[in-house]
C-alpha cells in the first residue's frame, strides 16, 4: 500500500523512468540505423514529401514490417524504430497499471487501465 | 534538393529547434512543423506526422529525468491523462478530414497562444493547502522538492482541469505538436498545481497523449519514415543538449527572442492558410 500511497517511492518513480529511457534510446537506435541504410540506398533521389499520398492497399501495415526488414527495406526499418518510440509511453502506461495493482490502489489502477484502453483501441487499427 | 541533402537540413533545423525548445520550455515541435511546410515546402500532414514521433520522444526522455527528480505526480497525471488521451484520439480524427489550409490557419493560432502564454512573466502563486473534497477523495495532494525542504501541496477544481485538459489532448492530436503550454494553463492557473509540477507533469503526459494520435495517423499515412527520421533524431539530439545547458543558461532574453520567432512563424502560417498557399 505503501508504495503510491503517499509520494511515489524513488524505487516505482526510478523504475518508470527506466522503462522511458531504455525505450527511447532503443527506439532511437533501430532509427539511426535504419536511416542510413536509407540514405545508402535512397539518398541521391528526389524527395517526394511535398506532395502527400495516402498509403495504398498492403503498404504501411504493422503485420508485413517484418519480413520487409528482412528483405532489406530500409524504410521499414525506421518505421519499427518509429513504432518503438510510440510503444515507449505505452509501456510506461501498462507497468503503471501493475505497479498501481501491487500497491493495492485498485482507484488508481483503474484509472490507468482506463488510459491503457483508450491508446490500445486507438493502435489497434494501425 | 536530394534526399541525403533534405535529410542533413532536416536534421539541422531539427536539433535547433529541440534546443530552443528545451532552453524555453516551449518544445520544439511546434516550430519544426511552420519550418518544414514554409520553408521546405513540406506537406502539412507529413509535417505534422513526424512532429508528433518527435513529442513522443522528446517528452519521454524528458520525462524521464522529471520524474526522478520528484516534481511528477503521477496520480495527477495518470487521471488527466485519460482526457488527454481520448482528446488526442477526437483531435487526430479531425486532422484526417481537415484541409491543409484549415489545419495551417488553427496551427498559427495555437502557436500564437503558446508563444504568448511562454513569454508573459510567471506570477509567482501561492502554495496551495486547502484543496477541496474531490481532490482529496482522489488522493491527488502531493509534495516535491522545494528550496526549503520538501512542499506540500494540494489541488482544486478537478473536473475543470479535465475538460481542459481533453481540449488541450484534442489541440495535440489535431495538430501534431505537444501541447504543453495548454496542459501547464490547466493544471497552474486551474487546478493550483505549483508550477514546477504542472510542467513535469504535463511533460508525463505528452508522450502518452501523443502516443494516443499516432495510431490515426499512422493509418492516414501521416507518418512518413525518410522525413520522421531526420526530425525525431534532430529534436532528441537537440533537446537533451538543451536541457543539459539550462542550469547555466540566461533564459530570459532567448525566451523572448524564440517567441517572436514562433509568433512570426505562426502569421505566416495563418496568411499561409488562407491564401490556399499551404
Amino acid at each position: 500500500m505503501a508504495m503510491l500511497k503517499t509520494d511515489q517511492s524513488h524505487q516505482t518513480t526510478d523504475f518508470l523512468a527506466k522503462v522511458l529511457r531504455i525505450g527511447v534510446l532503443t527506439a532511437a537506435s533501430v532509427i539511426i540505423a535504419g536511416g542510413v541504410a536509407y540514405l545508402a540506398k535512397h539518398g541521391g533521389e528526389q524527395t517526394h514529401y511535398q506532395h502527400f499520398a495516402a498509403p495504398q492497399g498492403e503498404s504501411n501495415q504493422i503485420r508485413t514490417l517484418f519480413s520487409e526488414i528482412e528483405h532489406g527495406h530500409s524504410r521499414s526499418l525506421i518505421q519499427l524504430g518509429l513504432l518503438l518510440l510510440i510503444a515507449t509511453p505505452v509501456a510506461r502506461v501498462v507497468f503503471s497499471v501493475l505497479l498501481f495493482l501491487r500497491a493495492g490502489d485498485r482507484l488508481y489502477a483503474v484509472i490507468a487501465a482506463i488510459v491503457l484502453a483508450v491508446l490500445t483501441l486507438s493502435l489497434a487499427h494501425a | 534538393m536530394n534526399i541525403a541533402e533534405f535529410t542533413v537540413v532536416v536534421a539541422g533545423v531539427s536539433a535547433v529547434a529541440g534546443w530552443l525548445g528545451a532552453l524555453t520550455g516551449l518544445g520544439g515541435g511546434v516550430v519544426v512543423t511552420p519550418v518544414l511546410v514554409l520553408l521546405l515546402g513540406v506537406d502539412m500532414r507529413y509535417a505534422i506526422g513526424a512532429t508528433l514521433i518527435s513529442v513522443i520522444a522528446t517528452s519521454s526522455g524528458a520525462a524521464a529525468a522529471y520524474v526522478r527528480e520528484g516534481f511528477t505526480n503521477i496520480r495527477i497525471g495518470m487521471l488527466l491523462e485519460i482526457a488527454t488521451v481520448t482528446g488526442g484520439v477526437t483531435g487526430a480524427a479531425l486532422t484526417a478530414r481537415m484541409s491543409t489550409g484549415s489545419l495551417s490557419v488553427i496551427f498559427g493560432i495555437a502557436l500564437l497562444i503558446s508563444a504568448w502564454l511562454a513569454a508573459r512573466p510567471k506570477q509567482p502563486q501561492a502554495i496551495d493547502t486547502a484543496g477541496d473534497p474531490l481532490a482529496a477523495r482522489l488522493r491527488l495532494a502531493g509534495s516535491f522538492p522545494g528550496e526549503r525542504g520538501v512542499q506540500r501541496y494540494m489541488v482544486r477544481r478537478v473536473p475543470a482541469g479535465f475538460g481542459l485538459m481533453f481540449g488541450a489532448g484534442m489541440i495535440s492530436g489535431l495538430l501534431g505538436i505537444g501541447s504543453g503550454a495548454f496542459k501547464v494553463l490547466a493544471m497552474d492557473r486551474v487546478m493550483h498545481i505549483p508550477f514546477k509540477v504542472s510542467t513535469a507533469t504535463s511533460n508525463f503526459m505528452i508522450g502518452v497523449t501523443a502516443a494516443a494520435s499516432a495510431g490515426i495517423y499512422w493509418r492516414r499515412g501521416f507518418i512518413e519514415p525518410g522525413l520522421s527520421m531526420p526530425v525525431v533524431l534532430g529534436v532528441l539530439a537537440g533537446s537533451l543538449l538543451g536541457a543539459r545547458m539550462l542550469p547555466g543558461t540566461p533564459v530570459r532574453v532567448l525566451r523572448l527572442v524564440f517567441a517572436i520567432v514562433v509568433g512570426a512563424l505562426a502569421l505566416e502560417m495563418i496568411y499561409g492558410g488562407f491564401t490556399g498557399r499551404i
